[in-house]
C-alpha cells in the first residue's frame, strides 16, 4: 500500500446553493464541507439521495463550481476539469456511436496524444479491466457490467491520480455489481491500476464498508459531514465478519439519527407547509407496516436486516420508514424501526378502516394535506386549482421538489379519501367521481 | 422504413404568440417588403424571358429528371449548411436564441410559394442575362421548404444532449470544435436524417412548382420535370403529363432506395438508447456497399480525414477568450442593448411593410385578403376533417394487420413524397369536362398530396399500439363505437396529431397552387387566399402579393398556435403510450 499521509486534493469549506427558477439563491445543498484526499486510500461519500454527494463529486472533478469555498489539487486551484482526475459515471455515459476501443481512446485523442501511443495505452487499459476481445464491439452489444468496465477503462487510460466514481455499481444487478467490485478491489490491492486514490459516491452502506478505507457520512438538507469513519479491516473483507456487521449497524444508526429531537418531522427538509416529501406509494407504506408487524419482527425491526430481506437499498427504504415516522405509524430509533399503536392497528385492519386511519393521520400530521383540505372546506365551490398549492410550495423549495411533494400528498389524500383530484382540470375537489 | 413520430420541438409549451413572435413576424415581413422594393427596380431589364429550349419529347425526360434531382440536392446541401450554422448559433447563444427560434417558427409557417415571385425577380437581378439567377431562385424556393424543420430538429438535439455525455466531454477537456463533432452532431444525427428525409419528400412539390414560373411578363422555364409538365399543360398534352408522373415516381423511388434507406440504416448507430432496436432498419444498398472491397477502401481515406478534422482542437486564442469573459461581465448592459436593437429592427420592418403596402392598397384590400383567407382556412379545415374521417379508419385497419401494414406503409410514404401538383392537370381536365364547381372540387387538390401524412402516421400509430391493450379489448369484448372511442382513437391520437399537423402545413402551401390552375388557355380558379396570391403573382402585382402572404402567414401561425399546439400538448401529456 502507498503512503497515506500526502494530501493529493483538499476540499476547503465548500458550500453550494441551488438557484431557484427566479435566479435568486435557493436552499443550500452543501454546507461547509472540508475534506482531504490522500494517496493510497479509497474514500466513500455515503449519503442518501438529495444529500449533495454527487454535487460534491462534480465540484471535486471541476465540472461544477462551488458557491463558496475552494478545491485545490496538487496545490493548484481547481477551476475546471483537471488533468489527473477522471470520473466513472453511474449511467456509464459511453458514446453509443463509438466502439469500445474508440470510447477508451477518445479522452487521449482529444488531448492530441499521438495515434499509436493512445492505441497502445487504450489496449493496455482494456486488457487490465478484462475487456479484451470486445475492442470492436459497440456499447449497445454489451451487458451492463461490460459497459461499466468500458467506463473504468476510459477513466484509467488517462492515468489519473484520483479516480472519481459516481455510484458506479448502482445501475447494475446484484451479482454483476459484486463481481465488478471484487475485480476492482483486487486490482487496487495489487497496485495494478495507474491511480493513487479513489473517491467514490455511494448510497449503499455495505458497499462503502466493503471497499473504503474512510467513510464520510453526509447528512441531508443541507449536506454536511455527519461523521468520518476509518475502516481498518484488511482486504478482502468478509460481509459476514461480526466486525463488518457491527460497522454496518453503526452506520445505519448514524444515518437514521435525528439531529434535532425537537423536530419530530426531522427526517424531511423544511418545516410545516414547506416540508419536502418523497414520492412513496401507499401500497409500499402498507406493505412495510405489514412486514414489520408480522413474523419475525413483531413490531420492531432492525433496518439493515429489513433492507436485506426486502432487497431494498437505503434510498428506497429510508423514505418509506421516514414517511411512516412522519405519519406516526412508526418510530425510528438507533437503526431500528418500531411500529406505533396506530401502525399496529393499521396492519391488522381491513381496507376501509385502514383508509380512514390513514386519512386521519395524514390530516393530523402533514401540514400540506391540512392546508388543501381547509381551502376546499372554506370555498363554497369546494374546488381549488393545484397551481395554487404548487406556487405556494415553490416559495420554500425548487420546482421539482414542489412537484414531487404535491404529487405525494395528492396520492396519499386520494387514498385517505380526504379529497379528490381531477387530472384534466388539475384541480382538487371534495366530490368523488360518480 | 421505420416511422418515428416526428414533431416540431416548438410544439411543446408555448402557445399564444409572445413578444418575440411578434418581433420575428415583423422582421420576416420587413425583409420581404425590402426585397420586393429592391427587386421592383430590377424588373424592367427582365423583359427578355429566360426560357430554355424545352421539348416534350419523352427521350428528354431522363435528362430533365437529372436536372431536377441536382437542383434538389443543391438545395439540401444549402439546407444542411444553414442547419449547422443557424441551429448551432441559436443553441449556443442565449441572446441569439431569443430571436432566432421565433423567427424559425414564423418562417416555417410562411407559405413558401408566395415568396416565389420576389425571390425570382431578386435572383434574376443578381445574375442578369444568365440562367444562373433562375437556378438560384428555384434552389432557394426548395431550400425554404426544407431548411426550417431540419434546423429545428438540430437545435432541439443540441439542447437535449444527455447530461452525462456532456460531462464526459467536459471532464476530458474536449474543445468546442471537438465536442461539436464528437458529441453533439452524432447525437443529433438520427433526428436530422429523419427530418432531412421528410424535407426531401416535401421538396419535390416545390421543385415542380418553382421550375416554371411567370411573374407578370417574365416567364422562366428551367430544364426539369416541372417545366416539362408546365409545357405539357400549355400544349394540353395529357400523355406528357402521364410521362412526367411516371418519371417523378421513378426518381422518388430511386432516391429513397439509393440515398435515404442507407442513411437511415446508418443513423441507427447514433441512437443513444443503449438497448438494441427491435426493428433494425435495413437497406440493400448499404449491405451491398458493406460487402464490396474496393469501394470500401476508397471511402476509408475521406473517413480518416474527417476523423482527423473532427479531432482538431481549434480553440480561440487566449486573447479572444479573455475578451469574451470581459463581455460576459457587462452582460446586463448587452442584454438591454440587444433588446433595443431587435425591437428597433422589428419596428422599422413593420414600418416598411406598412409603407409598401399602403402606397397602393387601402383598408378594403386588407379586409378582402382577410376574407379570402378565411375561405381558404375553412377549406383546409374541412378537407383535413374529411380526409381524417376517411383515412383514420382505413389506416387503423391497415395498421392493426402487420403483414399488410408492412407493404402499404412505404406506399403511403411514397405518396406523401410524390408532388401532387404533377397530377393537378388531370383534375383540371375533369373539372372542365364535367363543368364542376371549382370552389368545391379544386379544394380536393389541397389535401391531395398531404393526406398521406395522416395515413402513414396513423398506420405507424396503430402498428405501435400495444398488444396487451388489444388483448384486453378483445377479452372484455369491447367492440363497436366504444372500441373506437375508448381504445384505439386515444391510442393513435398522438400520431394522428403529428400527421394532421404536417398535412395542414402542406395544405396551406398547396392552396397557392391548387386554387388557381390552368390547362392550356383555360384557367380554373376558386375563391381563397391561394388564388389571390397566385393571381397577383401572374399579374406581377407586388403589393397584393406582400399583403396576401402577410395575411396568410399570420393566419397560419394563429391556426397552428390555437388549434394544433393545444392538441399536441394534450396528446403528449395524456395519451402518450410509453
Amino acid at each position: 500500500m502507498l503512503d497515506t499521509s500526502v494530501p493529493l486534493l483538499n476540499i476547503r469549506a465548500v458550500s453550494q446553493t441551488y438557484q431557484k427558477g427566479s435566479g435568486e439563491p435557493g436552499l443550500p445543498v452543501l454546507d461547509n464541507i472540508s475534506l482531504s484526499i490522500c494517496e493510497g486510500e479509497i474514500i466513500g461519500l455515503l449519503g442518501r439521495s438529495g444529500c449533495g454527494k454527487s454535487t460534491l463529486l462534480r465540484i471535486v472533478s471541476g465540472l461544477n463550481r462551488p458557491s463558496k469555498g475552494e478545491v485545490d489539487y496538487l496545490g493548484a486551484l481547481v477551476d475546471g476539469p483537471a488533468d489527473g482526475v477522471a470520473m466513472v459515471f453511474q449511467s456509464f455515459a459511453l458514446f453509443p456511436w463509438l466502439t469500445v476501443l474508440e470510447n477508451v481512446e477518445i479522452g487521449l485523442r482529444a488531448k492530441k496524444v499521438a495515434e499509436d501511443e493512445s492505441r497502445r495505452r487504450a489496449l493496455e487499459a482494456i486488457d487490465l479491466i478484462g475487456l479484451d476481445g470486445f475492442e470492436s464491439a459497440y456499447p449497445k452489444e454489451l451487458s451492463g457490467g461490460m459497459r461499466q468496465r468500458v467506463g473504468f477503462a476510459r477513466a484509467l487510460v488517462v492515468h489519473p491520480n484520483i479516480l472519481l466514481m459516481d455510484e458506479p455499481f448502482s445501475a447494475l444487478d446484484v451479482l454483476t455489481a459484486e463481481t465488478l467490485r471484487t475485480d476492482l478491489l483486487d486490482l487496487w490491492v495489487e497496485g495494478r491500476m495507474p491511480i493513487k486514490s479513489i473517491l467514490m459516491v455511494t448510497h449503499n452502506i455495505e458497499e462503502a464498508v466493503l471497499m473504503c478505507d474512510r467513510i464520510v457520512v453526509l447528512s441531508s438538507n443541507p449536506g454536511r459531514i455527519a461523521a468520518e469513519i476509518k475502516v481498518d479491516m484488511a482486504h478482502p473483507r468478509n460481509r459476514l465478519d461480526p466486525e463488518f456487521r457491527q460497522l454496518v449497524d453503526h452506520i445505519y444508526a448514524l444515518m437514521t439519527k435525528r439531529d434535532d429531537s425537537a423536530r419530530r418531522e426531522g427526517a424531511f427538509p423544511g418545516l410545516g407547509l414547506g416540508m419536502s416529501l418523497p414520492i412513496v406509494s401507499t401500497n409500499t407504506l402498507a406493505g412495510m407496516m405489514e412486514e414489520v408487524a408480522g413474523e419475525p419482527y413483531n413490531g420492531k425491526a432492525d433496518l439493515p436486516a429489513l433492507a436485506e430481506s426486502l432487497q431494498m437499498e437505503i434510498d428506497d427504504l429510508f423514505p418509506v420508514a421516514e414517511t411512516l415516522q412522519l405519519l406516526r405509524f412508526a418510530e425510528l430509533v438507533e437503526g431500528d424501526i418500531k411500529l406505533t399503536q396506530a401502525g399496529r392497528r393499521f396492519a391488522d385492519s381491513d381496507v376501509d378502516v385502514r383508509k380512514r386511519l390513514f386519512g386521519d393521520h395524514l390530516l393530523a400530521y402533514v401540514p400540506l394535506a391540512q392546508r388543501i383540505r381547509r381551502v376546499l372546506d372554506e370555498r363554497p365551490s369546494h374546488h381549488a386549482p393545484a397551481t395554487r398549492f404548487r406556487e405556494e410550495l415553490e416559495d420554500y423549495m425548487s420546482e421539482d421538489y414542489a412537484e414531487a411533494t404535491l404529487r405525494s400528498v395528492t396520492t396519499w389524500g386520494r387514498y385517505g379519501e380526504l379529497f379528490a383530484y381531477d387530472e384534466s382540470s388539475q384541480s382538487f375537489s371534495l366530490e368523488n367521481p360518480q | 422504413m421505420a416511422v418515428r413520430s416526428v414533431a416540431s420541438p416548438a410544439l411543446a409549451g408555448r402557445q399564444l404568440p409572445n413578444q418575440w413572435d411578434v418581433i420575428a413576424l415583423c422582421l420576416v415581413f420587413g425583409l420581404l417588403a425590402l426585397i420586393v422594393q429592391g427587386s421592383r427596380g430590377m424588373t424592367a431589364p427582365l423583359a427578355a424571358p429566360v426560357t430554355a429550349d424545352l421539348s416534350l419529347n419523352y427521350s428528354n425526360l431522363p435528362y430533365y429528371a437529372l436536372r431536377t434531382t441536382l437542383r434538389m440536392f443543391a438545395a439540401i446541401l444549402c439546407s444542411l449548411a444553414f442547419t449547422f450554422s443557424y441551429a448551432t448559433i441559436a443553441a449556443k447563444s442565449r441572446r441569439a436564441e431569443l430571436v432566432l427560434i421565433p423567427l424559425l417558427d414564423v418562417l416555417q409557417s410562411v407559405p413558401v410559394l408566395g415568396f416565389l415571385s420576389f425571390t425570382v425577380t431578386f435572383f434574376l437581378g443578381l445574375f442578369p442575362g444568365s440562367t444562373l439567377g433562375a437556378e438560384c431562385a428555384a434552389i432557394f424556393a426548395i431550400f425554404t421548404s426544407q431548411a426550417w424543420n431540419m434546423a429545428f430538429s438540430f437545435y432541439q438535439s443540441l439542447r437535449t444532449v444527455p447530461r452525462d455525455l456532456e460531462e464526459v466531454a467536459r471532464s476530458f477537456g474536449f474543445s468546442g470544435w471537438q465536442k461539436f463533432w464528437q458529441l453533439e452532431t452524432p447525437f443529433a444525427m438520427p433526428g436530422l436524417i429523419w427530418n432531412t428525409m421528410m424535407s426531401m419528400s416535401g421538396g419535390w412539390f416545390f421543385v415542380v412548382a418553382s421550375e416554371a414560373i411567370s411573374v407578370g411578363d417574365t416567364t422562366i422555364k428551367l430544364p426539369g420535370v416541372g417545366s416539362y409538365l408546365a409545357l405539357a399543360i400549355e400544349q394540353k398534352r395529357i400523355d406528357c403529363v402521364a410521362a412526367a408522373v411516371v418519371t417523378m415516381a421513378v426518381v422518388i423511388l430511386a432516391y429513397d432506395q439509393i440515398i435515404f434507406r442507407p442513411l437511415v440504416a446508418f443513423s441507427d448507430k447514433f441512437r443513444v438508447e443503449l438497448t438494441a432496436a427491435q426493428t433494425e432498419a435495413h437497406s440493400f444498398v448499404r449491405d451491398l456497399f458493406l460487402r464490396t472491397r474496393w469501394l470500401r477502401q476508397t471511402s476509408r481515406a475521406p473517413a480518416r480525414l474527417f476523423h482527423r478534422v473532427a479531432l482538431w482542437r481549434l480553440e480561440p486564442p487566449a486573447r479572444v477568450e479573455r475578451l469574451a469573459s470581459n463581455i460576459r461581465l457587462s452582460s446586463r448592459l448587452f442584454d438591454i442593448a440587444w433588446y433595443v436593437i431587435v425591437v428597433a429592427g422589428a419596428g422599422y420592418s413593420l414600418y416598411l411593410v406598412y409603407d409598401f403596402v399602403s402606397r397602393d392598397l387601402g383598408l378594403i384590400d386588407v379586409s378582402e385578403a382577410v376574407g379570402v383567407t378565411f375561405i381558404t382556412m375553412a377549406r383546409v379545415l374541412t378537407l383535413i376533417a374529411l380526409a381524417s374521417l376517411f383515412w383514420v379508419p382505413v389506416s387503423v385497419w391497415i395498421g392493426l394487420r402487420p403483414a399488410i401494414a408492412e407493404k402499404l406503409q412505404p406506399l403511403a410514404q411514397f405518396l406523401a413524397a410524390f408532388p401532387a401538383n404533377v397530377l393537378f392537370p388531370v383534375a383540371v381536365v375533369l373539372i372542365l369536362k364535367l363543368s364542376l364547381n371549382p370552389d368545391i372540387w379544386l379544394s380536393l387538390l389541397i389535401v391531395f398530396g398531404t393526406q398521406w401524412y395522416i395515413v402513414f402516421n396513423v398506420i405507424a400509430g396503430a402498428t405501435a399500439f400495444p398488444n396487451d391493450l388489444k388483448e384486453v379489448a378483445a377479452n372484455f369484448q369491447i367492440g363497436g363505437w366504444d372500441w373506437w372511442r375508448k381504445v384505439i382513437l386515444p391510442g393513435i391520437f398522438p400520431y394522428y396529431v403529428t400527421g394532421a399537423l404536417t398535412a395542414s402545413g402542406g395544405s396551406w402551401n398547396a392552396a397557392i397552387v391548387a386554387e388557381y390552375v390552368k390547362w392550356g388557355d383555360d384557367t380554373v380558379s376558386a375563391h381563397g387566399i391561394g388564388a389571390y396570391i397566385a393571381k397577383a403573382t401572374a399579374a406581377g402585382d407586388f403589393p397584393r402579393i406582400v399583403l396576401g402572404v402577410c395575411v396568410m402567414s399570420v393566419c397560419v401561425i394563429m391556426f397552428n398556435r390555437l388549434l394544433w399546439r393545444p392538441l399536441f400538448g394534450f396528446a403528449e401529456r395524456r395519451l402518450r403510450l410509453s
